[in-house]
């Protein structure tokens, strides 16, 4: 006998509410694109200080960022869906970070790590912004200095919520165009 | 032969005479001020003179004294002589009102960000430098962030408690007020009779 263990534990995503008969199965378009979407996230890491280390810990195989549909961590900010902010902005790095967020399509969400990131951290200084939702909006905030890798997957995991949750006609409606205008966008 | 600080003293003083003033020694370094007029004269001089051979430009940046009327901005030369292992520091002072001072690309290439850099963060505005702009703040950035009349603390912020951050706030961090108050609450002092 080979000594091959096979893992009969196996988890996969529950199936959405659906009305089901004999070859078929009937659902709303939210629902499965949500799950679809929810669960493979391609992630843009945008690290600039130490915060970006606890991302690579969370990316590495202890934590494995992988098991959440994320293995693709993408550098091309058009091909991702999740903006992920991790450590100190400053001023002169602002116009960058929105470039970035303006060259990702829609949908896009953005996961701001950290307190520098969130409020500007312990920086309270001339040359630092105080919180990315300065210029570009956010999705969810991680608090911590610098969080653990677990409390980044929690986020991330929020994330997937919001992301799992979402209307497909939101980024179409007036609140979020209002949100849009609200920081210059479009 | 080593060059110490007191030949490169003694050569200064047989060059400038008494126009070098304020002789220091602090940790051992030798400091001495000029007239700003002279700053490059006596760069020159301590670059060309054989025996002083200071070559290399190893710090520029400035010092704002809001105290010093007329002379606010010290501009502040670290000249090396990498042969004999020394350093030396020199300054010139000059008013805030008009901080010209000639700048030192021409002497030393590596002058060139320093002097950028000590524009961007003091306003010293050097005359002869070739690109005299921002170099680590932003563009739009209208004052000198290291000018003692400007706070340090970003005047965009609007969700902090300033208590948390050591200033202001109910106990009056920072303020005369503060003074009175103890920070150890009268409970969990050491009760000094009870020593031994």
């Amino acid at each position: 006998m080979r000594p091959v263990q096979y893992n009969p534990k196996i988890k996969t995503v529950e199936a959405p509410a659906s009305f089901m008969g004999e070859g078929f199965m009937a659902t709303n378009f939210d629902k499965v694109i949500g799950l679809a979407r929810k669960n493979s996230i391609w992630p843009l890491p945008f690290a600039t200080s130490c915060c970006g280390i606890e991302f690579m810990a969370t990316m590495a195989s202890h934590y494995d960022l992988a098991r959440f549909g994320s293995e693709r961590v993408g550098f091309s900010p058009r091909q991702c869906d999740l903006l992920m902010v991790m450590g100190t902005i400053s001023k002169k790095m602002g116009p960058v970070l929105r470039q970035v967020y303006l060259q990702m399509a829609e949908p896009r969400w953005v996961l701001s790590v950290g307190a520098c990131a969130c409020s500007g951290g312990i920086f309270d200084t001339y040359s630092v912004l105080q919180g990315i939702d300065q210029i570009i909006p956010v999705d969810v905030y991680v608090p911590g200095c610098p969080p653990r890798p677990e409390a980044i997957l929690d986020g991330f995991m929020k994330i997937q919520e919001l992301v799992g949750k979402e209307s497909l006609r939101r980024r179409t409606g007036d609140q979020y165009k209002a949100l849009m205008t609200e920081y210059g966008i479009q | 032969m080593s060059l110490t600080n007191e030949i490169v003293k003694q050569r200064l003083v047989e060059k400038f005479g008494d126009q070098l003033t304020d002789w220091q020694e602090p940790y051992g370094m030798l400091t001495f001020a000029a007239p700003k007029d002279l700053n490059l004269k006596v760069l020159q001089f301590l670059f060309d003179d054989e025996a002083l051979h200071f070559k290399f430009l190893a710090d520029l940046q400035a010092v704002h004294y809001p105290d010093r009327k007329g002379e606010e901005l010290a501009v502040v030369y670290h000249i090396h002589n990498l042969r004999d292992n020394l350093r030396i520091r020199f300054k010139v002072y000059t008013d805030i009102q008009k901080p010209d001072v000639y700048s030192a690309t021409a002497l030393f290439a590596g002058a060139n960000w320093m002097e950028r850099e000590t524009y961007d963060f003091f306003g010293v505005n050097f005359v002869g430098h070739p690109n005299l702009i921002r170099v680590l703040n932003v563009d739009e950035m209208d004052y000198f962030p290291m000018r003692k009349e400007f706070p340090l603390e970003d005047q965009t912020r609007i969700d902090k408690d300033d208590e948390m951050f050591g200033r202001g706030g109910s106990l009056g961090y920072g303020t005369q007020m503060g003074g009175h108050h103890d920070t150890i609450p009268e409970d969990e002092k050491l009760d000094q009779s009870k020593e031994i």
